[in-house]
């Protein structure tokens, strides 16, 4: 079912947790759906370029949702925001060698998380941190969840 | 590995293969032919048959050897509605197996219309319910015996008394149930029941459906004139000698010891890891082998996969559902909000567990939890 790449980043995945923090914080998904993803960065300016420092996600949701993150914070972490925002869903199941096609939308919903996580950095905050919310699972039309 | 997942399937008890071993390569004949290898395997089938009709109170000729649970439950629903086609409604519940549903969708695509009566919050159906769902158009009710995610018993005995009363047709579905729950298809007022074979120690690919002589019935599947002329193509003899013998040698002793066990099991994951919820109900409401809990916060398939990896077989609600991405339509029926019931896993035993592996399995499951938890953005906010 799960590609070996897919099961050794959901059983020992990497980036995991909060960061003391953060300067983004992206959470997209629905617990409706079964999957909610949070990303945390910390940037730092390097050369005039802001790099991502720091990257660490949590997440509810199945294992491919699991590993897609840690996929993701992987494939972010010491990138520039400008480099950050080119990953794309399609890189990240690349690096996972594939994904089932059910759970496709989990690499959908990394490339959101981080997005939503580099929008409320260079808002400032001032873009709301759980705004890029948007339904690819289940199929079922549910309640865009409110902040 | 230590095996949890016997409501999904079980393992073949070796007195089962051992009888069932003789029809492979030594008493090959077709059941319909009258030469002596024909009339052995012809025996065996009408012996098998009379020990299943024994175990519910029924006549041999009511038994219908099937391929399983969810052909008898297709069969049951599609054709009691095909042959009573004056009256277009038929009663069913929102926590029905998926063949059951399936099989009643179809019938509203044909144009017949389904009451699907709403349960408790333990997951059974309140009779009364019944009764009231019935009028005039009404040709079948179809309610389970024991819910397969949950393991809630119905009362089965009342539906089918008001049933039998109302002059409708009462099919159950107890696959989960039979052989752990008694079982009078008389006493029951039932006139169609699906059980099968590979949920209790018997092989695969091999069921029955107990109809109730004098119902109005006609073919799904035809051809030869098998089982009655109800149900065509040649006999599964081997599977169904091994489907006998695993209703032989069950026993009363290993349903008390289950319940035992499932009990244990019960209160050693409350005492050791918090915030979950027990889905389903207690005691002798409950099946004897099912352990249903949400782990708030986490998501079922996480646990599974990691459990899988410790070598512990578990589900997520139903095996059947595991590639669907929706949270379990019975535990949504039994009220629970989406986040929770993602959360769930079904632990399901049979006579081969034993104290020492539920002890294993909580020491490895409670890590776990633990794990998947600190990786949960939601767990906080939801243990509120």
């Amino acid at each position: 079912m799960y590609s070996k790449k897919v099961i050794e980043n959901f059983t020992h995945p990497m980036n995991v947790g909060e960061l003391a923090n953060p300067d983004g914080v992206g959470k997209v998904g629905n617990p409706v759906c079964g999957d909610v993803m949070e990303i945390q960065i910390k940037v730092k300016k390097v050369d005039g370029k802001e790099v991502i420092e720091d990257i660490k996600f949590r997440t509810f949701g199945c294992a491919s949702a699991i590993a897609t993150s840690s996929m993701i914070t992987q494939l972010a972490k010491g990138k520039t925001l400008d480099e950050a925002r080119k990953i794309t869903k399609a890189d990240v199941a690349e690096e996972l060698e594939g994904l089932p096609k059910i759970k496709m939308h989990c690499s959908n919903l990394a490339e959101e998380a981080l997005n939503a996580a580099i929008d409320n950095y260079e808002h400032k905050g001032k873009k709301e941190s759980f705004s890029r919310h948007e339904c690819h699972g289940c199929g079922k039309k549910c309640e865009k969840r409110k902040k | 590995m230590i095996y949890f997942d016997n409501a999904a399937s079980t393992k073949v008890d070796d007195e089962v293969l051992k009888s069932m071993q003789p029809y492979f390569s030594l008493n090959y004949g077709n059941a319909s032919s009258i030469h002596e290898m024909g009339q052995i395997a012809k025996e065996a089938l009408e012996k098998a048959r009379k020990t299943i009709a024994d175990s519910i109170n029924a006549l041999p000729e009511e038994i219908i050897f099937t391929s399983g649970g969810t052909e008898s439950n297709n069969f049951a629903i599609k054709s009691i509605a095909f042959s009573n086609k004056k009256k277009n409604h038929i009663i069913t519940s929102k926590v029905e197996h998926d063949c059951v549903l399936g099989s009643c969708k179809w019938l509203e695509l044909q144009g017949f219309k389904v009451t699907y009566l709403d349960v408790d919050k333990f997951g059974a159906v309140n009779p009364e319910d019944v009764k009231k769902a019935i009028t005039k158009k009404t040709c079948l009710v179809t309610i389970m015996h024991a819910n397969n995610e949950v393991g809630t018993i119905n009362n089965i005995a009342e539906i089918g008394k008001i049933c039998r009363k109302a002059k409708v047709y009462f099919h159950s579905d107890a696959c989960q149930s039979y052989t752990k729950v008694p079982i009078d298809v008389k006493e029951m007022n039932i006139d169609l029941l699906t059980i099968n074979s590979h949920k209790i120690h018997g092989p695969k690919g091999v069921g029955a459906l107990f109809i109730k002589k004098s119902t109005k019935i006609t073919a799904w599947q035809n051809g030869g004139g098998h089982e009655f002329g109800l149900r065509s193509g040649t006999e599964n003899v081997s599977g169904i000698v091994g489907f006998a013998k695993s209703v032989e040698i069950s026993d009363k002793k290993n349903i008390e010891a289950m319940a035992k066990l499932r009990d244990y099991l019960i209160e050693k994951i409350i005492a050791e890891i918090p915030d979950v919820k027990l889905n389903g109900a207690t005691g002798i409401d409950r099946l004897c082998n099912n352990v249903n809990f949400s782990f708030i916060g986490i998501e079922g398939e996480g646990i599974l996969l990691m459990l899988s990896e410790k070598g512990f077989m578990v589900s997520t609600g139903s095996a059947c559902s595991s590639t669907s991405l929706k949270a379990s339509h019975v535990l949504l029926a039994m009220g629970l909000k989406h986040a929770v019931a993602h959360g769930s896993i079904r632990f399901s035993l049979s006579k081969y567990n034993n104290k020492g592996e539920i002890d294993l399995l909580v020491k490895e499951l409670k890590p776990i939890i633990a794990k998947l938890r600190e990786m949960s953005p939601l767990y906080k906010e939801m243990k509120k």
